[in-house]
């Protein structure tokens, strides 16, 4: 009998960077703790200490950010697999802010008469004995904080991943969660499972693109690495390869479903409409800021030698997704498939600057990232605000999404109405709002990659879009008052955020220097 | 640094209107108001006299530093007589609409959006940053929208919303300009959208062209000319004659604004290049203008139809680059707010009596209420531009510096004075004279103009007088402003055809 000599694997233990991962550890940390807090406590004491959990971590972990950030940290973490540069910085620290506010409406009871927004039990089959009795028992899921912080701690690596593997673990850690959440609705839960069993099923499909994509570069390649890859292409500039064509397409469908674009949009509508009103705030700005960022990271860094064929395609998709968005958000009867469209359209609207692909700036001037940045930015604060405003709005049954139930608003809260206003305008990129800035800064990165006429077509699509807009604002300030609609008495939980995103929009809207400033310093990523 | 006066100047009503905004009571609200546009009339007072003692105003703070924007304000004549002419108008349209059309928002909400309306109009006519110039720009829509969409007539809503389009139309084109200003600035060195650093960017050739175009269309919209025209009937039809007064007097003005300052200034040689076609456009926009009015029915209609005539004229006076016609032209902009509020008061006054803007609905008013009759009837001689009332200097500036250069472009315009006599004399005619009908009896025996109303018309109507038989100082205000802006061009008056004897 021979004797075989096994190889000694040489395995090298990970070195990790601490402190500058703490604010993405902290956040996965607190979602492990509130996994078993579920199970340990009672459910009594589970909503309160969930709540505390996630409030204390996420600010935790913007602390640690913020010291980091000071502290000039960066480059390199985790061996090679997240890149700490200044984009993820500003998308950290943007998912972490636009979380936390989410986080707050999610906590929101009062509305809904001491019960939450989510279902009281998401397994008993809706209309069931089980559910009505789980309502009566004032049962609710607590595990809505675990799920929405591992989503955020996923969309943190994703928008930082310097490896395309982790890249795709990052997705789907961010991926899942939302599958779930957008299935808890309390009202309408039919809705709500079919948009996420739609979400699910079509996230997959396009997560097969996105890891199909990864093989193909790395059959052409050799690693996983971005800056590898860009130097592989580099090496190859001379020969043209089909493999990065496959790899560059599949990727891209991949990561522009997650940010909704035109063809790959279709989930959208659907989901925004049948989630719980605050995980479709949530998915609308940080799914939409973790999927841009990633989307900048690998065809800036990995497939930037590859800009003249991709430039080209992105801008049809650009055009496409404005025309599309804005179109179907012309005739949407739906406040939430209305927001949801016009997710859509301001997807066109940041791709302008994706395609402009201005990455080298004299000092002091901005970036494609820092005007896309700054636009996610003005945007998020924006959506926050609508959204919890949209759970406000109820009839008898719960959320009047009707837009004819939204007739006359003005009359019963000026303020809501008023607040509102101030969102649709900053959405239409009207001055003295965030929005205003954000698309002058898109704009400008467009037309200074080449792309004059996707600006004006941008341009000409703003336009058609501030209808829609403004027809919410007709409605509510010149309509008949609509019967059995009221304005629900929020909590602070659902106030905090409309407030700040208030305040945020009209403070980027007329003094945006320190945060442009902020996305300026922020606009190149490192290699 | 010294005071920033002209910053404090465009705050205080904005800060008066915000503040209005709040809930208070309703006597309380209105005096609050008439208190801070009395004050910021003040302050412009204060300002003018700065100005003309030769007080450097500039403020200059950077703004957002990776635009090479900056928080710019300062004021030249021509600035300052639109400042002035806003700050004197705005109270006025507040006693005039002390009490708001029944049925719709209250009396609060009109005076905080008029404020609102005033502050962020002063920032336009005082900003000298091409971003800072466009922020406001923009922004005055949405009070503006308001005050229609909350004050108006029947079709409110429609004429709001078509408005805002038509505006935000050109607003957004023009936008794709100033993104492109700033391309072409930041590749010619750092950049910056002070309107001084801008002069000395080149924009030449066709993109020159492209971005002029693009500044001009938003500024045809809003100086409304033939064929974008038609949002401002409809609008003033459907707001009340204070809106109206202020959408025609003042808003409108910064599309000629705008022209001079940043069509001309900064873009000189496209600007050149476009004359002839917009000389035309004016030309049409005279007489397709006198044509509207001579064929409304409705009082207000009448009133911005003969706007669009008299922009016309003003559109004309700028592209004939010569220092009399500009001048004529800056100086009818102020002439115009006052003419035009002055009608727009008048109608309203009878309109409160009738309840109808119809011109069908009157007959015979002046021998019942003769002092109304008068108003009405000294306000359309302004308006028709009668020696002795103040337009009159203006549109001959205009007329006769243009001769100078397009004699036959003038001839044809000279068809709009006639035309205007005809629909002012026939408006009064219809609606003043003849047989005392039973329902001008009804609604006029014993109600001629009140105080209140007749303190409006005083001081409008002796601005016009005023300006009408000693227009020095207001064209020693405004000539500058040509001065300056036709040497930046480059072009000389033409030569005189026959020699001076000695």
């Amino acid at each position: 009998m021979s004797t075989h000599v096994l190889p000694v694997l040489e395995m090298a233990a990970p070195t990790l960077e601490w402190r500058a991962l703490a604010p993405v550890l902290l956040v996965f940390a607190a979602a492990c703790i509130g996994i078993l807090l579920e199970a340990v406590l009672p459910r009594a004491y589970r909503f309160l200490a969930q709540m505390t959990l996630v409030f204390a971590s996420v600010l935790l972990s913007l602390g640690f950010l913020v010291i980091n950030w000071r502290g000039d940290y960066g480059g390199r973490l985790a061996m090679g697999s997240i890149m700490l540069d200044g984009p993820t910085y500003f998308m950290w620290a943007a998912l972490l802010i636009f979380g936390t506010l989410a986080f707050m409406v999610f906590s929101e009871r009062q509305l809904n008469g001491g019960a939450s927004t989510f279902a009281a039990s998401a397994a008993s089959v809706p209309g069931s004995v089980d559910e009505t009795d789980a309502s009566a028992a004032r049962r609710e899921h607590t595990e809505i904080f675990p799920l929405g912080l591992f989503a955020l701690g996923g969309m943190m690596v994703f928008a930082s991943s310097s490896d395309l593997i982790v890249m795709f673990v990052a997705l789907e850690v961010f991926s899942l969660p939302l599958y779930l959440l957008s299935g808890m609705a309390r009202r309408r839960r039919l809705l709500s499972q079919e948009a996420a069993l739609k979400y699910f099923l079509l996230g997959a499909f396009s997560s097969a693109f996105f890891l199909f994509g990864v093989a193909m570069l790395y059959v052409f390649s050799g690693t996983f690495d971005l800056n590898g890859i860009h130097a592989a292409i580099a090496a190859n500039a001379q020969s043209s390869n089909g493999l990065v064509y496959i790899g560059l397409g599949f990727l891209a469908i991949g990561l522009l479903f997650k940010v909704g674009v035109v063809p790959f949009h279709s989930w959208t509508p659907d989901v925004y409409m049948g989630a719980p009103t605050p995980v479709t705030g949530f998915m609308a700005i940080c799914t939409k800021l973790a999927a841009v960022g990633a989307l900048l990271r690998v065809f800036y860094v990995a497939l930037d030698g590859e800009r003249w064929s991709w430039q080209p395609l992105f801008a049809i998709l650009a055009v496409l997704t404005m025309v599309v968005g804005i179109v179907g958000a012309l005739t949407q009867s739906d406040i939430k498939r209305l927001l949801a469209y016009s997710s859509i359209a301001h997807a066109g609207f940041l791709l302008t600057a994706v395609v402009g692909a201005t990455q080298v700036v004299p000092a002091g001037q901005g970036t494609s990232a820092s005007a896309i940045m700054f636009y996610l930015a003005a945007y998020g604060f924006a959506t926050i605000g609508a959204f919890a405003i949209v759970t406000m709005v109820r009839n008898a049954a719960g959320e009047e999404n009707n837009i004819e139930g939204w007739s006359g608003l003005a009359a019963k809260s000026p303020w809501v109405a008023g607040l509102f206003g101030l969102f649709m305008l900053s959405f239409a990129g009207i001055p003295l709002t965030g929005g205003f800035i954000g698309k002058w800064a898109v704009f400008t990165a467009a037309w200074r990659g080449g792309y004059w006429w996707l600006v004006v077509v941008a341009v000409l699509a703003s336009l058609v879009a501030v209808y829609f807009y403004l027809r919410v604002i007709v409605v509510m300030f010149g309509g008949k008052p609509a019967k059995g609609v009221y304005v629900g008495n929020a909590s602070a939980w659902t106030w905090i955020p409309i407030a700040i995103g208030a305040v945020a929009t009209v403070w980027l809207g007329l003094v945006p220097d320190q945060v442009m400033q902020l996305a300026t310093f922020a606009g190149g990523f490192l290699r | 640094m010294t005071f920033p006066w002209l910053t404090f100047l465009g705050l205080l009503p904005l800060i008066g209107g915000v503040l209005l905004l709040l809930p208070m009571g309703k006597g309380a609200a209105r005096w609050l108001g008439i208190a801070f546009s009395v004050a910021t009339l003040g302050v412009a007072a204060g300002v003018t006299a700065l100005h003309v003692a030769g007080a450097d105003l500039a403020v200059q703070v950077p703004w957002i530093r990776a635009f090479g924007a900056w928080w710019a304000l300062d004021v030249d004549g021509m600035g300052l007589a639109m400042v002035l002419m806003t700050a004197v108008l705005t109270p006025l349209v507040l006693i005039a609409e002390w009490t708001p059309p029944a049925g719709r928002w209250s009396a609060q909400a009109f005076f905080a959006l008029v404020l609102i309306l005033e502050g962020l109009s002063l920032f336009v006519f005082m900003a000298n940053d091409v971003l800072l110039f466009y922020l406001f720009f923009e922004a005055t829509l949405i009070p503006t929208y308001f005050l229609i969409m909350g004050f108006g007539g029947e079709r409110r809503a429609y004429a709001a919303v078509k408005f805002l389009l038509f505006s935000l139309a050109g607003g957004l084109v023009m936008l794709a300009s100033v993104v492109g200003v700033y391309v072409v600035a930041a590749a010619q060195g750092a950049p910056s959208y002070l309107v001084q650093d801008l002069a000395s960017v080149r924009f030449d050739g066709d993109l020159g062209r492209w971005l002029m175009v693009g500044f001009l269309i938003a500024f045809v919209i809003k100086a409304p000319m033939v064929p974008l025209h038609t949002w401002l009937p409809d609008a003033a039809e459907n707001s009340t004659p204070g809106t109206a007064t202020l959408l025609v007097g003042v808003l409108d003005k910064i599309g000629t604004f705008g022209m001079i300052k940043f069509c001309l200034g900064l873009f000189p040689e496209a600007s050149l290049w476009i004359t002839p076609f917009m000389v035309w456009f004016a030309v049409i926009s005279i007489i397709w203008g006198a044509l509207g009015a001579i064929g409304s029915r409705n009082l207000l209609r009448l009133v911005s139809y003969t706007s669009v005539s008299h922009f016309g004229f003003m559109v004309l006076g700028i592209y004939a680059f010569t220092t009399t016609s500009m001048t004529g032209s800056i100086f009818y902009m102020l002439n115009h707010g006052f003419s035009t509020a002055a009608m727009f008061f008048a109608v309203g006054f009878l309109a409160k009596r009738t309840g109808s803007y119809d011109i069908a609905a009157y007959g015979g008013v002046q021998k019942v209420a003769p002092v109304a009759a008068g108003v009405l009837l000294v306000s359309g001689l302004a308006t028709l531009s009668l020696p002795g009332l103040a337009p009159f200097v203006s549109e001959f500036m205009v007329i006769a510096g243009t001769w100078s250069r397009y004699p036959v472009v003038t001839a044809v315009s000279l068809l709009g004075v006639v035309l205007a006599a005809v629909y002012i004399l026939r408006v009064y005619q219809r609606t003043m004279t003849g047989p005392i009908s039973e329902t001008t009896e009804a609604q006029f025996r014993g109600r001629d103009l009140t105080g209140v109303e007749k303190a409006v018309m005083v001081p409008i109507i002796g601005v016009l007088l005023f300006l009408g038989f000693y227009p020095q100082p207001a064209v020693q205000l405004v000539e500058p402003t040509a001065q300056a802006t036709l040497a930046y061009v480059g072009t000389t008056d033409p030569a005189p055809v026959v020699e001076g004897v000695e």
